[in-house]
């Protein structure tokens, strides 16, 4: 103990270039945490999307491409269903809900989505989570839209305000169905996914905005007013994809079966859950190229420590030769170097761990609103416990190897300096 | 009961590797207890080889070195590290301290390393700093204001008086000083020798100074050159 004791006062003697050490290491280790953390925990957010649901049903293409428009809002659709495909699984035995979907067009970027009422009765986020409101209540009417947070945010729209939706998705579009505006009645609560950047509105009003169209475009001549679409039979004609919940969850293969073998039309039924896995292993390259990074700058500051001590040492070993004569042994001198590293790393680990907290404490509400992504400030993970372990040792054995050749040194210099 | 010699070198031989020519060969040298040696020789004469021996950091290639009364180059490693710390007290020419540690924890720093020191130091009830104090007070190093000073911040004299009172802490039997007095001025030089002499008499330690001043030698009860004992200096080996 009497020489961890001179370790610590060797290094308060030194502490301007220690607190550098210290700073590299512990900001290093913060950021080797903070990006394990991100990493953990926009994976957990990924996966909380969407649950609740058992199957995804669109057009056949691929599992990835569905999940992406269906639930993402990203990309669009390589086909529809027809309305009568979605009517006969609707009805199907082994169902309990669905919640048709229908994209296409959009309102200052944010897509729009056709639904109807089931959608905020059914529809499950994170831990089976339902949708709230933050404002107002469910759409009712044909021109009613209800805003998801993020949107209402952004464009600073209130209860009570009338839009106007775009046709298409495209971030400017020329054709807008301005004949036709949509009053806000409702606002949804914050969820962190993709609903925050959606505007919903009934099926109805998707068919009503495109009444008066033909193949894309508005036919001259024989426009229909917002007034004159309500006389019509709104009933679509088909949908994009619909979402499914099932009364069992054993049905879930079978019913996947039966859309995949659909024999009327092409159709495509995913797992959800399965398809967020595949697409997030797309991503684990660039999520692992990351940590590799952080690991890397980590060592960099491992190896800044290494470097300060090498070039200390030979101004010590005058200071190892007394220690010598005063009856230290050659492990003395190894202890105290090696002690010097394992005092650096492990107060530095520490300090990394508290500046972690402390960012996290100070950015967690900023992520939360900016980015949807909520950052919980709990105990250090096994994995990150395991990582600050490997810091830890990894600085101590670095450690060893001034500690080494101090202990060469000592049992050649014995008590003669030569400097 | 006869006296154990502090000091008892028989044939000693050293070279520091087996092709380079011999350093040390001393067919025999003895110090008694109590004794205060004046050893001479220039710098390069084998000197500081001769004190790493005597302290087990190096050890003989053939030959004993006796130290009261062990044969020190039998013994392990640690048991010659242990030996020192309990029997040696080391002054050297400079830089003496440790420069992160305060007088009073430079002066009790034998202590870390040897028990039996730290016990005889404190044998007569009294705490370890009154000890290094006291010790200090007699080295004309009472002063309060100098005690808490950083060592980097003394003067040469007052950091060999500091090294001093280390040397001395624990009473160790033997007192072995090299160079000490080199960067110190000639008044202050006598004056050092002169305390240091007191309190050698005070533990009875041995004393064994090691210099190139000749000045000094008159000082001493024996002083002998390193070339007389050493065989390779008188150039018939």
């Amino acid at each position: 103990m009497a020489i961890i004791s001179l370790a610590l006062k060797s290094l308060l003697n030194r502490r301007f270039t220690a607190s550098l050490i210290l700073v590299s290491i512990a900001l290093s280790v913060s950021l080797l945490l903070g990006v394990e953390r991100l990493r953990v925990e926009s994976r957990n957010s990924f996966a909380n999307t969407i649950s609740g649901t058992d199957l995804v049903v669109g057009a056949r293409s691929g599992a990835i491409n569905l999940l992406l428009y269906s639930v993402f809002r990203i990309g669009d659709a390589t086909n529809n269903i027809s309305w009568n495909s979605y009517k006969k699984f609707s009805e199907n035995r082994m169902v309990a809900w669905t919640i048709p979907i229908s994209l296409g067009d959009s309102h200052r970027s944010f897509r729009v989505m056709g639904t109807n009422r089931d959608y905020f009765q059914y529809y499950r986020y994170a831990q089976k989570r339902s949708l709230t409101f933050h404002q107002g209540q469910p759409f009712d009417q044909v021109y009613h839209a209800v805003l998801g947070y993020e949107v209402a945010q952004q464009l600073n729209y209130r209860v009570g305000q009338k839009i106007i939706i775009a046709h298409g998705a495209g971030k400017t579009s020329f054709t807008h169905h301005d004949d036709k505006p949509f009053e806000v009645v409702g606002i949804l609560s914050p969820t962190g996914t993709p609903v925050d950047r959606t505007i919903h509105v009934l099926l109805q009003g998707i068919e009503a905005i495109h009444k008066d169209w033909v193949a894309g475009r508005q036919v001259a001549g024989r426009k229909i007013s917002a007034e004159e679409a309500l006389q019509k039979d709104l009933t679509p004609k088909a949908i994009t994809a619909f979402l499914v919940g099932l009364k069992s969850k054993i049905a879930t293969f079978k019913v996947q079966r039966e859309v995949n073998n659909y024999r009327k039309e092409p159709l495509l039924a995913i797992l959800p859950g399965v398809a967020l896995q595949q697409l997030w292993d797309l991503m684990g390259v660039a999520e692992n190229a990351l940590l590799m990074v952080t690991v890397l700058v980590v060592a960099v500051g491992l190896i800044g420590m290494l470097t300060v001590m090498l070039a200390g040492l030979n101004e010590r070993r005058r200071e190892m030769a007394i220690l010598r004569s005063l009856g230290a042994r050659p492990g003395h001198i190894l202890l105290l170097v090696t002690g010097e590293s394992m005092v650096l790393s492990l107060v530095g680990v520490t300090i990394g761990l508290l500046l972690l907290y402390g960012s996290l404490l100070l950015t967690q509400p900023f992520v939360e609103s900016q980015y949807g992504l909520y950052l919980p400030i709990t105990l250090p993970s096994l994995r990150e416990w395991f990582m600050l372990g490997l810091v830890g040792t990894s600085g101590l054995l670095i450690g060893l190897i001034p500690g080494y050749r101090a202990y060469r040194y000592s049992l050649a210099d014995g008590m003669s300096i030569r400097i | 009961m006869p006296q154990i010699p502090a000091i008892q070198l028989r044939d000693l031989h050293f070279e520091w590797r087996s092709d380079l020519p011999e350093v040390l060969h001393i067919p025999k040298f003895e110090v008694t207890r109590g004794e205060r040696i004046f050893i001479r020789g220039a710098s390069g004469s084998g000197k500081s080889t001769l004190l790493s021996l005597l302290a087990g950091v190096n050890l003989p290639t053939r030959g004993e070195v006796k130290v009261l009364g062990e044969t020190i180059n039998r013994l392990s490693g640690s048991r010659r590290d242990h030996f020192r710390s309990d029997h040696i007290g080391f002054i050297f020419q400079l830089f003496n301290l440790i420069p992160y540690l305060s007088v009073l924890e430079n002066v009790t720093l034998p202590c870390r390393f040897s028990q039996k020191r730290k016990q005889k130091a404190t044998r007569s009830g009294k705490s370890l700093i009154d000890e290094a104090t006291r010790l200090l007070a007699h080295l004309d190093m009472a002063d309060d204001t100098l005690i808490h000073r950083p060592v980097t911040e003394l003067s040469v004299g007052q950091q060999q008086r500091v090294a001093t009172a280390r040397a001395l802490i624990g009473a160790p039997e033997i007192v072995i000083a090299d160079e000490p007095t080199s960067a110190l001025d000639s008044d202050m030089r006598q004056a050092f020798i002169r305390l240091l002499f007191q309190e050698c008499e005070e533990t009875s330690s041995t004393l064994l100074f090691v210099s190139h001043d000749r000045q000094l030698e008159s000082l001493f009860g024996r002083h002998i050159a390193l070339d007389e004992i050493n065989r390779p200096a008188q150039g018939d080996h």
